[in-house]
């Protein structure tokens, strides 16, 4: 009852200033708006940049990691002598997984995990012509690959398949074919770091539409470049691992690790630039969005303080004919929050839109990213942020004013 | 002086009624203004008042008499002495206690008719009824066209309160101080803005809402016709009754 009347009296007041209460509904719907925008956008990148990167690593790889820093025999010997020893090299140390299949075959017998590939990963050098291209090759078993990756939907020409019956086939990064100059059917001699040439034919020409990856990558079957290498059947480098929940690989690494004694990595680290970028981005967000928010404040306690002075008169006499401070504070506070929900209502509306037009606009990111469109994320959780905060800042500013209202002396304007 | 004989003759007419009779009481009020230097006011004043009578508060510029209506009204807090009204004693009540006392006891009219002027008439006359919220919207909304048809209004009921003239307006301004049915109405030189015409509209409704419906009037007012129709005439001069 009581806030019935404070209600309709909070109504005629915004109704009879439409213009007065449209300008502090703009300021709202403005800042909203943005802060939709803003996070729509950057949630947008993010996400895509999150998507292509995980898309594209596996969630956890076992690997050996060669290092010289280990104690020389000298030092282990005669540990409390005085021991020089200079240039001390790296031992000739195998980079296999002694066992890679065998691991990789009990890894993938665990129910979390979605695909296990063991790969045999080396750097190489293409030739064609007189000037040398480095680049990476993988021997893989590529129906494996394929499950971790996705790779059937990534190849550009060529086919996937084609792979299987061509012993000597390789699949090759998009970015590092043109470069190269070749196509399907090509034929080209590989270099191996140890001096060994092959001519292998490119069967295939994918892309992962991230630069790092299709400008050095290249497919083989595992056979091939273990022989190239002049390597074993069994010797394998590396084993990729995808699983059902990427959060659950951060702790399966560990795991893993304690489980082989082989040193693992998992998607945030090997991406921990990209994540690195996420949190700054985020931080912006949240920087602009306060300040946005803090300006259409400002604007509503203007506006508001204006009308608590235009109506001093008004809360004079509401106060003479027995309205409490209370009732005073309800009326203008009504008010700010009517503008506020309308405001923050019409900007979200507003924000939207705005999303979907820049949704919809052409973006060329180059070969950088395999993008046509802004990347924008439609969220219903950050439209419901925008509406709180929105709502939170004019409840925040109309306050002030709200309460200035209650505490005018009625006698000091009834006896002008 | 006068006030002492009134009381008197009220105690020995019915000494039984004799509470119920008195409406108003003050007691040795005085009141300080301490800008821009210390100053008395209102010096020592009691008087009273009783149901249904018409009183007009007389007196020179700065003699005290406003300040006196506001002391009683109950909007201005800072004084020294004591209030009683309808046998409530009011000196000493937080500001909200004494807007809800005002709101179902007080009636105002003012100078300058001080109606909210988005609003109609009817809804004018209507906001304190809502906020004392004794009786359903319809009731009050069928009580506000009686109450602007006593002063002669019903015409406008639904006009914007900001298109009437100053005596229609003031007219309104005594249907909203009627609404809920206060036991005391005050006037702050009620007839001061308006015409001779209005302003004898206006008192005949005073003196009918007096008369007739038992209610207590005090006004202050500058004009000597009014003054010279109300049943008492207090005269103030530098702060004190003098008659």
């Amino acid at each position: 009852m009581k806030l019935g009347i404070s209600l309709q009296i909070a109504k005629t007041h915004l109704l009879t200033k439409k213009r007065q209460t449209l300008i502090a509904m703009l300021g709202v719907t403005f800042g909203i708006a943005m802060f939709i925008v803003m996070i729509s956008v950057i949630k947008g990148v993010n996400k895509f940049l999150e998507d292509s990167a995980l898309d594209s690593s596996p969630h956890i790889r076992i690997y050996k990691e060669i290092t010289s820093n280990h104690p020389s025999i000298i030092e282990e010997a005669n540990p409390s002598n005085f021991n020089i020893i200079y240039h001390q090299l790296p031992k000739n140390e195998l980079i296999n997984i002694k066992n890679g299949l065998q691991i990789a075959a009990n890894i993938e017998k665990e129910p979390t995990i979605l695909g296990v590939s063991p790969q045999i990963s080396s750097q190489v050098f293409f030739n064609k012509g007189p000037v040398p291209f480095s680049g990476q090759i993988a021997g893989v078993d590529v129906l494996k690959e394929d499950k971790l990756y996705d790779l059937k939907k990534r190849v550009k020409s060529g086919n996937l398949e084609s792979l299987l019956s061509t012993p000597n086939g390789i699949l090759m990064g998009k970015v590092l074919a043109r470069n190269l100059n070749v196509k399907v059917g090509d034929k080209i001699t590989v270099t191996t770091p140890t001096g060994n040439l092959k001519l292998v034919k490119i069967v295939g020409i994918f892309g992962f539409g991230i630069q790092t990856v299709d400008g050095v990558k290249c497919y083989a079957n595992m056979s091939m470049v273990q022989e190239i290498l002049q390597k074993d059947k069994s010797f394998v480098t590396d084993i990729h691992i995808k699983m059902k929940d990427s959060q659950a690989a951060l702790k399966y690494a560990k795991v893993l690790k304690n489980q082989y004694g082989y040193k693992t990595q998992d998607w945030a680290e090997a991406n921990s630039a990209f994540l690195a970028g996420d949190k700054i981005r985020n931080g912006m967000v949240i920087m602009v969005s306060i300040t946005l928010l803090v300006v259409a404040g400002f604007g509503i306690y203007n506006i508001m303080n204006m009308n608590v002075i235009n109506k001093m008169k008004d809360i004079a006499i509401l106060k003479a004919t027995g309205f409490a401070g209370n009732d005073i504070v309800s009326i203008f506070l009504i008010q700010s929050i009517i503008v506020g929900i309308l405001g923050a209502l019409l900007g979200i509306i507003i924000g939207f839109c705005l999303s979907y037009l820049l949704s919809s606009m052409p973006f060329d990111a180059g070969d950088f990213l395999d993008i046509k469109t802004f990347p924008i994320l439609f969220e219903p959780k950050y439209y419901g942020l925008g509406m709180i905060f929105g709502i939170t800042t004019t409840i925040l500013a109309g306050y002030m004013p709200a309460r200035k209202a209650s505490k005018i002396d009625p006698v000091a304007i009834l006896r002008g | 002086m006068l006030i002492n004989i009134n009381r008197k003759s009220v105690e020995n007419e019915i000494p039984l009624l004799g509470v119920e009779r008195l409406v108003l009481q003050a007691t040795n009020i005085n009141k300080y203004f301490y800008e821009p230097e210390k100053f008395q006011v209102l010096k020592n004043i009691s008087f009273e008042a009783n149901r249904g009578e018409f009183l007009a508060l007389v007196g020179k510029s700065g003699c005290g008499k406003s300040t006196l209506l506001y002391i009683l009204s109950t909007m201005d807090t800072t004084y020294d002495g004591k209030l009683t009204m309808n046998g409530e004693r009011l000196t000493g009540r937080t500001q909200d206690q004494l807007a809800a006392f005002r709101n179902e006891h007080l009636g105002f009219v003012f100078q300058f008719h001080f109606l909210l002027p988005e609003f109609t008439a009817l809804q004018n006359v209507m906001l304190p009824a809502l906020k004392l919220g004794k009786y359903s919207s319809k009731e009050i909304e069928e009580r506000a066209y009686q109450k602007l048809k006593l002063v002669d209004m019903q015409d406008h009921a639904l006009k914007q309160s900001a298109k009437l003239s100053g005596g229609q307006q003031q007219r309104v301004a005594i249907a909203r101080a009627l609404i809920n049915d206060p036991t005391i109405i005050m006037g702050d030189e009620p007839t001061g803005n308006l015409d001779r015409k209005n302003s004898e509209v206006v008192f005949e409704i005073f003196k009918q809402i007096a008369h007739e419906n038992n209610q207590t009037i005090i006004a202050v007012t500058h004009d000597p016709d009014f003054a010279k129709g109300s049943d008492r005439i207090i005269e103030m001069s530098d702060g004190q009754i003098i008659s």
